[in-house]
Parts: C-alpha cells; sequence; structure tokens
C-alpha cells in the first residue's frame, strides 16, 4: 500500500547479461495472443478453465464485452482485487480487449456441476428468484438479464451456469458491500445483491453451482431495453 | 514501522534545535532566498491574433506537462485525469493531491501564471503557504519560466473537473508548518537549471529533462530520515534508494551494478525509456508506470538527450563485496530452487537463465535480479506484471504473479537459485526478505 511518489518512481529495471556470460540460444517465443495471457493461466487455468474447487472463474467462453469490462475494472479499481489491479496496471484498453477476445473466443467443455446440497425449500428459493424475481423489493427474475438459459446475454452480461460455488458466494458479498461496480452510474447488482438475503444467496449459489451447462449456443439472444436502462452503462461502455 | 517513525521524530527535533541554535547565533530568519526568481509578470489575457500562439504553447505545455509526470500524482486510479485524490504514503503521513484542473472553486481556476509558477519554482501555494515536498519542487524548480507557463496554458485549458479532495494526513510533528519552513531552508534553494557550457546542447537538454521535469531524483535517490534527498546540496543525486513508503528500490543510475547506463548504446537506453523493453531489458513496477504515463510520450530527440545525458553520469559504486561461501544447508536450498525454476520459469527465462531478449528477461548476468537488496525481484515474483503497453511495445509479454502460487520459502529459494546460477554470484534470499515485501499485495 505504501506507494509514496509511486506514480514519479522510476524503479526495477530489470538489466542485462554482460559479455562474462555465456550466452545460451534465446527461447522461442510465439507471437500470439496465447502466449500473451500466460499471466492469466497462472491462475485461471491454462486454456482459460480452472479447476471446478477453484475460487478462480472460468474465463473461456464469458462474453468479451464483459470480459474486457472486467479487466478495465479491476485495473482502475473499480472491481476491487489488488492482484488483479497490480497486474494490468500499465496496460491499454486496446490491449484489454484484444485479451477479452482472446478468452471470448475459447470454446472449452464445462466441468460437471458440483453434487447439489440443497433442501427442496432451497431449491424452490432459489428457482422462484430465478424465475420470476421478487418484485415487492425491486428484484428482476435473473433470466431477464443473464437469458432464459442462464448463459449470460452478449456482449455484457455473463452467464451464472458452470461457476464454482464458492466464487458465486464470494461475488454475491461483494456486490452487497458494493465491491464490484464501485463509481459506475448504474449499479444494478449491488442494488439487487442488497435486497437478497444471505439464506437466498446461498441457496442461488449452490442451485446454480448444480445445474449442467447446456450445450447449444445462445449468443442470439439482446437485453430487453427496461433492464439495458437500469444496467445503465455497464451494457454502453467498451473500447469498441 | 513504529521505530523508523520515532527515529524520525526525534531527528527532526534535534535538527530543529540545532538549527534554531545556529539561527540564533547568526541573526537569521529561516525562509527560502531565491536569487533566480523573476518579478512578477500579471498577464491579463490574449488578443484574437495571440489565439494561434497560444494554441501552440498549449500543445507544446500539454508535452511538457507528459514530461514531469503532473498526471502521474494528480490522477487517482481511474479518476478523472488531473482531478487529484490520489493518495501518497509517507513516513510522514498521507498526502491527497490536489485537482489542478481549472475548476474555479476546488481547481486552480483562480490561479495565474505567476502562482502557478511561484508552486513549481519557489514550492509555494497561491496564498503564500509552503507546500509539503512530496510535491516535488525540489525538483521542477529547475524548470525555465517558459515552460512552466506553456504547462499553466495547457492545464488552463483543459476541461475544469468539479472534485473536492480530502485534505492530507500529516502526522505531529510534521504538520508544524514552522519545521516545514526550516526544512525548505536547509534543503531546499530554489534555481532554473543552468546549463554547462562544457557540455553540448544535447546533454544540456538531457540534464534538464532528468533532473527537472523528468525528476528523477524523487525515486532515484536515497533520502535522510527527514525525507530530503542525501546529497542534495550538490552533485550527483541519482545514486539509488528505497522509493518513500514503497516496497520498492529505485537503482542507482550512476552504478554499473545496478541500472548505470554507461556501458549501453544511447539507442538501448532510448528504447527502454520511450517502449519500456529493450533488448537487455524490461521495466516493472513504479518504472513501468513512469513510462506508460511518461517517458513513452518523449520526442525522438529528447529520449536520445536523456540517453546521451544518463550515459555520461560518472561511475560511483565501489564493487559489491563477493558473496559468502555457501554452505551444505544453503546447498540443499538451492537444489529446492532449482527444481522450482524447473517447474515454474524455465519455459519463459530458458534453463541456463538466457531468456528471450525484449520478450523474457534474461535472467543470467541480470542485474536487477542480482542486487541487493533483492526487494524489485522478490516483488516482481510475487506480482507479476506486464511492461507498459507503449506504442513501440502496444502488446507486451507479461510475467505471472505468484504470490497465490509459492510460499515464503519457495520464493526465496527460486530466487536464491537464479542469484547463484549461470555465473550470478549474489547472496542467498530468506524467507523473511520475501515476507517483509508481500506488504501492500492485498
Amino acid at each position: 500500500m505504501k506507494t509514496f511518489f509511486l506514480m514519479m518512481a522510476i524503479c526495477s529495471i530489470v538489466l542485462a547479461p554482460g559479455a562474462e556470460f555465456a550466452v545460451a540460444a534465446a527461447v522461442d517465443v510465439p507471437d500470439t495472443m496465447a502466449e500473451r495471457v500466460k499471466p492469466c493461466v497462472a491462475c485461471h487455468g491454462s486454456e482459460g478453465v480452472a479447476g471446478k474447487d477453484s475460487f478462480y472463474p472460468r474465463l473461456a467462453g464469458k462474453p468479451k464485452g464483459y470480459l474486457f469490462n472486467q479487466l478495465r475494472d479491476f485495473r482502475d479499481g473499480r472491481r476491487y482485487y489488488r492482484p488483479m489491479a497490480l497486474l494490468l496496471e500499465n496496460l491499454s484498453d486496446e490491449y484489454l480487449m484484444e485479451m477479452a477476445s482472446h478468452f471470448a473466443d475459447l470454446k472449452q467443455p464445462y466441468p460437471p456441476p458440483e453434487p447439489a446440497s440443497l433442501t427442496p425449500g432451497e431449491a424452490a428459493l432459489a428457482r422462484r428468484l430465478i424465475e420470476n424475481g421478487d418484485s415487492a423489493r425491486n428484484i428482476p427474475a435473473c433470466v431477464e438479464c443473464h437469458g432464459k438459459a442462464l448463459m449470460g446475454t452478449p456482449p455484457f452480461i455473463p452467464g451464472l451456469l458452470g461457476l464454482p460455488r464458492m466464487y458465486m458466494v464470494a461475488q454475491f458479498g461483494a456486490w452487497r458491500s458494493g465491491g464490484l461496480l464501485r463509481g459506475r452510474k448504474a449499479d444494478c447488482m449491488s442494488e439487487i445483491g442488497k435486497q437478497l438475503t444471505v439464506e437466498e444467496t446461498n441457496a442461488l449459489a449452490a442451485w446454480l453451482s448444480s445445474r449442467p451447462v447446456p450445450e447449444r449456443d445462445f449468443s442470439v439472444a439482446t437485453l430487453a431495453a427496461e433492464m439495458a436502462q437500469r444496467c445503465g452503462d455497464i451494457v454502453r461502455s467498451s473500447a469498441e | 514501522m513504529m521505530k523508523r517513525g520515532s527515529l524520525a521524530v526525534i531527528l527532526t527535533l534535534v535538527t530543529v534545535l540545532a538549527i534554531l541554535l545556529v539561527l540564533a547565533g547568526l541573526g537569521l530568519s529561516p525562509g527560502p532566498a531565491d536569487s533566480t526568481s523573476m518579478p512578477p509578470e500579471e498577464k491579463t489575457g490574449t488578443t484574437a491574433a495571440d489565439s494561434g500562439s497560444l494554441r501552440l504553447r498549449q500543445e507544446r505545455g500539454r508535452y511538457l506537462a507528459q514530461l514531469a509526470n503532473c498526471m502521474g500524482c494528480h490522477t487517482a486510479q481511474g479518476g478523472q485525469p488531473y482531478a487529484g485524490g490520489k493518495e501518497l504514503p509517507t513516513p510522514f503521513g498521507t498526502f491527497i493531491t490536489s485537482n489542478i484542473t481549472p475548476d474555479k472553486q476546488t481547481g486552480i481556476g483562480n490561479w495565474n501564471e505567476q502562482d502557478f509558477w511561484k508552486a513549481l519554482h519557489e514550492g509555494k501555494s497561491r496564498d503564500g503557504r509552503p507546500l509539503y515536498p512530496a510535491f516535488p519542487y525540489t525538483e521542477y524548480t529547475k524548470i525555465s519560466r517558459e515552460d512552466s507557463d506553456a504547462i499553466f496554458s495547457h492545464l488552463q485549458s483543459l476541461a475544469p473537473v468539479a472534485q473536492e479532495n480530502p485534505s492530507g494526513r500529516i502526522q505531529f510533528p510534521y504538520n508544524f508548518q514552522p519545521l516545514l519552513s526550516l526544512w525548505r531552508f536547509i534543503y531546499f534553494k530554489p534555481g532554473v537549471y543552468q546549463a554547462d557550457s562544457g557540455q553540448s546542447g544535447e546533454w544540456n537538454r538531457g540534464a534538464y529533462l532528468v533532473q527537472g521535469l523528468g525528476h528523477c531524483s524523487a525515486c532515484h535517490a536515497e533520502r535522510n530520515p527527514l525525507g530530503a534527498v542525501v546529497g542534495a546540496a550538490g552533485g550527483e543525486t541519482l545514486g539509488g534508494g528505497q522509493i518513500m513508503g514503497s516496497n520498492w528500490y529505485a537503482p542507482s543510475l550512476t552504478s554499473s551494478f545496478e541500472a548505470g547506463s554507461a556501458g549501453w548504446p544511447l539507442d538501448e537506453i532510448a528504447r527502454l525509456l520511450t517502449t519500456g523493453v529493450s533488448l537487455k531489458a524490461a521495466t516493472s513496477g513504479p518504472m513501468a508506470d513512469v513510462v506508460r504515463q511518461s517517458l513513452q510520450h518523449l520526442t525522438a530527440e529528447d529520449a536520445r538527450a536523456m540517453a546521451v545525458y544518463l550515459k555520461s553520469l560518472p561511475e560511483s559504486a565501489q564493487p559489491p563485496p563477493p558473496p559468502q561461501a555457501i554452505n551444505e544447508q544453503g546447498r540443499a536450498w538451492l537444489e529446492r530452487g532449482s527444481a522450482i525454476y524447473e517447474k515454474h520459469c524455465k519455459d519463459c527465462h530458458g534453463s541456463s537463465g538466457e531468456g528471450a531478449p525484449g520478450i523474457y528477461p534474461p535472467l543470467a548476468g541480470n542485474r536487477g535480479v542480482v542486487m541487493t537488496p533483492p526487494v524489485n525481484a522478490i516483488r516482481s515474483i510475487l506480482i507479476g506484471g506486464y511492461p507498459p503497453s507503449t506504442s513501440g511495445n502496444p502488446k507486451p509479454y507479461g510475467m505471472p504473479p505468484f504470490a497465490q502460487v509459492l510460499r515464503d520459502d519457495e520464493v526465496a529459494m527460486v530466487l536464491s537459485y537464479i542469484r547463484t546460477a549461470w555465473g550470478n554470484a549474489a547472496s542467498l534470499v530468506t524467507r523473511d526478505q520475501v515476507d517483509k515485501s508481500r506488504v501492500g499485495l492485498h
């Protein structure tokens, strides 16, 4: 955290071999995006698919605009996770968009669903919120934005299936504390997250992670105008 | 931290007493004298005929503001450019940068050229208050009046941003203003850069950029417990130092064992400054920030001038002492480090530390890796990172973060191995050193 003069700092220049060192042939580096995103796969897994028991979410096949928004928000501190901010701090919007594109285009199989650990009552609660929401609390149905099949609405809204349960629990917590979209003009998911109870978010995470990922392609759906309005600049901002 | 803080306080008080006694003896009163400041010229505005030259001046000011990296500090993470609000933690408290957009209420919309000059050159605010040297007027004082005016005209051409920033949280006794005046009296002498007639115009331009606008010594210099650059009274001040309040070491620019560039071709120095990488090096940490925010905008002529000056800096360092012989325990440590290298590092940096020049830095003979202290290499392993996206290197290759993958002792082992393999001969790294370097990662 201590970063006095950080932005005017000049430091840590990694410098070169002198003549006294034997020079082996240089490592052969492919000029590809796959090579350039190696720092990502250290946690997110090669091919952008982390193990199902991992905290780190998969990246493969997520909507491009969504991935770009996350990368930029991590870099700029709106989505707070310092290791990501440190990793991305000096990368341009254009480069982040290429990274997003790379992972969005990866077609990788999803892991089998986690074993369900819900009571019938919890499952019913989760399905009610997913299908109908709760208009009394101004909570829309999940399917309204995340799609009938819960596989997202390109290019900005992510799918909800195929994610580790622990990751979703953590995300709900972050939405509630406002740590995911700080400073965004419309903070729709934080508003929703603050309305949901812990019982509801736990039920949602358990139910969603226990569902198999359907196999067909969902990239045709579009977001309803009313929901787009509510989501504000999340679904408008992009480097494109 | 406590220990360092208390030491600084005691030193402050002792210094204050000593200085007051001396001043009493001499019959002086504190207050900076300025032999080079010009008489105030209040410019009231420009006529239509001037508008072309005004635009030129603003454009020049935009470039100069980039070289001075004003935006680097006067912009919060993800915030509006130049609207301030960035926190600068120091041993003396946390400073919060100001809004320098031309908003009349919260920015510098009511300032004129003279006010701006006074801040840059004398380190005084518009109302005459002395400023803390977290604002690097100790370096900016070398900037010419003409350049100061150009930067000001650029800032005034920006869209005003209404953003009130909180005031800093400066600790006692540093919040006691007379102490600041005293500090300035001892450590600060205003004065525009004076050309050395024995050197070329290019060299002088480079010196002006390095010492003034670039304010390289704000980081690449050792500071005393009162935050003053050691050796500021004269001589070179680029001998390297821990960056105040951070976990990075800014290597010496005058040592061939650290980041001195006497042995480098000029083109390679300029390439590193403007693109963030060269065949022999890659920037990381705060230097990567500076390249992205500032140095990548250098014109080819200015980049070369900086290179000419940096290359000319006289060697200041003695060879470091040879490391101690490695005992049995050390050899076991290195063996485990070798296995970790094999698993996590070899793919990119090569089985003999040869790397891929311009892409993945070679580790054999890498000064950044064998340097003392080893903090930068530890940080690079823990947080990974990319060199900056620049027009010369828009899609850099990067290093994965290992803080989540390797334990402290594993980081120490693999770095110890790297520091002693393939002809490298530096001290081993301990687990404690890694642990200390984790500060600020989460």
